[in-house]
């Protein structure tokens, strides 16, 4: 029989509010197995742990239970308490009485009869439960980065400047993600790539970074600490280690008419391109479906004309294999798609663009080379309309629910960019809030009001009506005026709302990390664990976890890294002990566990199994517990009862349910 | 909320709480200059229960039944099928029928959207 000790704590008010901790302390007493209970205010303050202390000193405690918060919260600090005095930690049971009982009920008297039961439980389970102890596992000490953007470059650095390995995974042919097609930013102005460019430059050089451009994450197996990671690197048809970039076969390429996703399809580029002048590496690729040799077999002039000799049209797509402590996600946005807003003419007028597609047009290297020209015919604006929040705070199925949180800011720069070099052009806002939180963010907002006279109209746009001489008529409304307001426009802007990659879903799948209904990365927890995954050894970074700027961005670039370091430091972790286990008496081989396996953790092997007096070879099931994680997901879908999970055995969670339903 | 205001939530379906006073109703609005309360103001009133005033405006009888605020309403409010209820409120109220059911068949034409031919019967009788 265990020596079960049970400990209340009332969490302040939080739980003694709700539930009478007294009654739920003296109910503990008449449990079997009970020898000590008590209440306390704060049993995860150092006093509360002393007094557990104390109690499985003299009492001589085999179990407690703590009737106390989330699990998720404290469970560790009681296990700690247990240990420290002899105790295995893992003969430490939480009843939640916070979560579960106080803070959903407002009634105390049914409120404590629920807590009763809560009590209950975790003393019928702690009478099963058994020592425990965890393994341990080797820590590799190289991190791997996906997405090579601002975040994830930052991230990069910091881990490699700690001393560890870090590779960049990046998809296109150049890391720098969004920020690289940015003309000036927000809230200082200086120019995005006098900014970016010598970053790229520090990843590229730095001796503990190894950068994978035009490269996809491909397969991830393993765990914390042991993640192996395929890697498929994309026939570039330019040898790396040949090329120079002198960037003469982009000139000579004949092949010129592929939309130029750098310059969201402003213009067009060749076959080979470098995406941008600075890109790194300085390598280009050859996109296959725009190259003439590629689709008809004649052509060649690329390889005819590299003075190097590094065009190989054999190139194969290559898989590399490398195994990795941690892993970063940094996958980053994109603008969402207009299609199903027809109301703002975006496609029917080539003058209705996007945010995005202004930055283009306003860099010196995009598809008008800085000048602020119409696309349809090339003419000076002098009349722009811009509208915010298209697609975002949508709760229909057009658009984002949430705000996208950047573009108030980067409208209120491009009005104000726009009114310093063309002082003659008219600019107005529609906007339904401006909101500019954030340092010298709403100064920067007034500047472009009160000292470059940008007309901000609270109200929203209800259309856009392409006109036969060219024009755009804005059909908008002023809410405080409560007018309607027929504006004739030469351009219009729409602050498009973003949304993660597309690859988000797909990559977090791969790492079994969470994703929300809007293909955000999910953080831990939202407060204290923001920029870890609650999957162990995934970290976020960048707008994959949620819209942000590019100042939050590089913050939580460098908090993800330490992170990381602080992982990688580490020569050994501590495994988890509650894994699953094969009963080989029990397993009839069927092989449903190991398809429901997310972890890869079950394999099979013949054995010489003695069942009651028959030997015979059967096909059983074996966990391997370093892959295994505890989810129990095996435990439940065993047709025959053979999979038990350590820590929340069949005949534990059975118990628990008894004792609730007693 | 009133008697009156849980009617006008159950004839629309509208919970007027999801708006968020973008204007973009009004913006859409071809009848906007017609009416003296604007589309985003319905919901307004009705917030604040002020179904006297929204059953006295001439808006309801100037509402083109377009559903342009509908359509585009990027909270799902459709301030249309508000004005749309309120002017039921009134019918409702008088009582009085101009045309029988039956005399519908007759009337349809097949390639108008029923919606906007009930939404015709109850403001042009008047
Ligand atoms: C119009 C506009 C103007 C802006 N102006 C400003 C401004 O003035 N100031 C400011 O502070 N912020 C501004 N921003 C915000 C800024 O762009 C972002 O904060 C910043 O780019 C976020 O960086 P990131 O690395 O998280 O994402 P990204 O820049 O999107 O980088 C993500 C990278 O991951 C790569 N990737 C994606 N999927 C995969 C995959 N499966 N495998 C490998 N690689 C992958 C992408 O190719 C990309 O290189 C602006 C944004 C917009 C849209
Ligand atoms: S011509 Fe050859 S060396 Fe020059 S950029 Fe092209 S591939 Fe590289
Ligand atoms: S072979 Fe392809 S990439 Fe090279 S020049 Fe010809 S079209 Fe351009
Ligand atoms: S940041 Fe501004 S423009 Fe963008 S969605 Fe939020 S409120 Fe709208
Ligand atoms: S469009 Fe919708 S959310 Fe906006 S003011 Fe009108 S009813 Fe409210």
């Amino acid at each position: 029989m265990q020596k079960i000790g049970v400990f209340v704590c009332h969490c302040g008010s939080n739980i003694a509010a709700t539930v009478d901790v007294k009654k739920v302390a003296k109910m503990a007493l008449k449990e079997p197995g009970v020898c000590h209970a008590e209440d306390y205010p704060y049993m995860c303050s150092e006093a509360g742990q002393s007094r557990i202390a104390a109690a499985i000193a003299e009492k001589g405690l085999t179990g407690i239970v703590v009737c106390s918060c989330s699990p998720r919260m404290h469970e560790a600090t009681f296990r700690k308490a247990a240990e420290r005095c002899g105790l295995n930690p893992y003969m430490v049971e939480i009843a939640n009485l916070r979560e579960h009982c106080s803070w959903i009920h407002k009634d105390m008297e049914e409120a404590t009869e629920k807590a009763v039961i809560l009590m209950r439980a975790a003393v019928a389970k702690v009478h099963l439960n058994t020592p425990l102890q965890a393994g341990e596992s080797a820590v590799t000490k190289r991190a791997l980065v996906i997405g090579g953007g601002i975040a994830g470059i930052q991230t990069a650095i910091d881990i490699a400047d700690a001393g560890y390995k870090v590779d960049i995974v990046e998809k296109t042919p150049s890391i720098g993600g969004r920020m690289s097609q940015l003309d000036k930013t927000f809230p200082t102005l200086d120019c995005s790539a006098c900014i970016l460019t010598p970053k790229m430059v520090e990843a590229a050089a730095h001796e503990n970074i190894t950068i994978h451009t035009y490269s996809e994450v491909e397969k991830v197996s393993g765990f914390v600490g042991n993640f192996t990671v395929d890697i498929r690197k994309k026939a570039r048809m330019v040898d790396m280690t040949k090329c120079t970039g002198c960037g003469v076969c982009q000139e000579k390429c004949p092949s010129r008419k592929t939309a130029n996703e750098f310059n969201r399809g402003l213009n067009t580029r060749s076959a080979i391109y470098t995406p941008f002048a600075q890109a790194i590496p300085n390598v280009p690729v050859i996109d296959t479906e725009s190259c003439i040799k590629f689709k008809t077999g004649k052509c060649g002039v690329c390889a005819a004309v590299c003075q190097a000799g590094a065009i190989d049209y054999k190139q194969q797509d290559e898989i590399i294999t490398e195994t990795y402590g941690a892993i970063v996600v940094a996958t980053g946005f994109d603008t969402i798609k207009l299609d199903k807003y027809g109301e703002y003419a975006y496609g029917q007028s080539k003058d209705v663009i996007t945010s995005l597609e202004l930055e283009r047009i306003m860099n010196a290297a995009g598809p008008t080379k800085g000048h602020l020209e119409r696309l349809s015919d090339g003419k000076a604006p002098k009349e722009i309309v811009f509208i915010q929040c298209v697609g975002s705070r949508c709760s229909d199925d057009r658009g984002k629910p949430y705000c996208s949180k950047i573009c108030c800011m980067y409208t209120a720069k491009h009005a104000m960019l726009i009114r310093d070099k063309y002082p003659d052009v008219n600019v107005t806002v529609f906007y339904i809030d401006v909101r500019t939180p954030g340092k010298n963010f709403d100064e920067f907002y007034r500047r472009a009001v009160e000292d470059y006279g940008v007309n901000y109209v609270k109200g929203q746009v209800g259309k856009v009506a392409p006109q036969p001489d060219g024009s755009l008529l804005v059909q908008g409304v002023d809410l405080l005026d409560n007018k309607q307001i027929l504006k004739k426009a030469d351009m219009v802007v729409l602050a498009t709302a973003i949304e993660p990659n597309p690859d988000a879903r797909k990559i977090a799948t791969m790492l079994t990390a969470s994703i929300d209904t809007n293909n955000f990365l999910t953080e831990a927890h939202p407060k204290l664990r923001p920029v870890e995954s609650p999957t162990a050894g995934v970290f976020l970074s960048g707008v994959c976890q949620g819209p942000k700027d590019i100042p939050e961005t590089v913050a939580q670039a460098g908090a993800a890294a330490v992170k990381v370091i602080g992982l990688l430091a580490k020569d050994k972790l501590k495994t988890n002990p509650c894994t699953a286990q094969a009963d080989e008496l029990l397993c009839n081989g069927c092989s449903t566990c190991a398809n429901v396996c997310p972890y890869g953790a079950i394999t099979y092997e013949v054995r010489l199994v003695n069942d009651h007096g028959i030997r015979e070879e059967r096909r059983v099931a074996s966990v391997n517990s370093a892959l295994c994680q505890g989810c129990g997901a095996c435990t439940v879908a065993c047709p025959s009862g053979a999979m038990d999970l350590q820590g929340f055995s069949n005949r534990q969670i059975i118990a628990e349910v008894d004792a609730i339903c007693r | 909320m009133s008697k009156q205001s849980e009617l006008i939530a159950e004839i629309s379906g509208v919970n007027p709480l999801k708006c968020m006073k973008c204007g973009k109703c009004s913006a859409s609005c071809p009848s906007f200059n017609e009416m003296d309360i604007k589309p985003h103001q319905f919901v307004s009133y009705i917030q604040r229960d002020d179904i006297e005033a929204l059953t006295a405006s001439k808006s309801l009888y100037k509402c083109l039944s377009c559903f342009a605020c509908v359509e585009r309403c990027p909270r799902g409010v459709k301030p249309g099928k508000l004005i749309d209820a309120a002017r039921q409120l009134v019918l409702r109220q008088r009582g009085q029928e101009y045309l029988s059911p039956d005399e519908v068949p007759a009337l349809l034409d097949e390639e108008t959207p029923q919606q906007l031919l009930m939404s015709a019967f109850r403001k042009y009788r008047r």
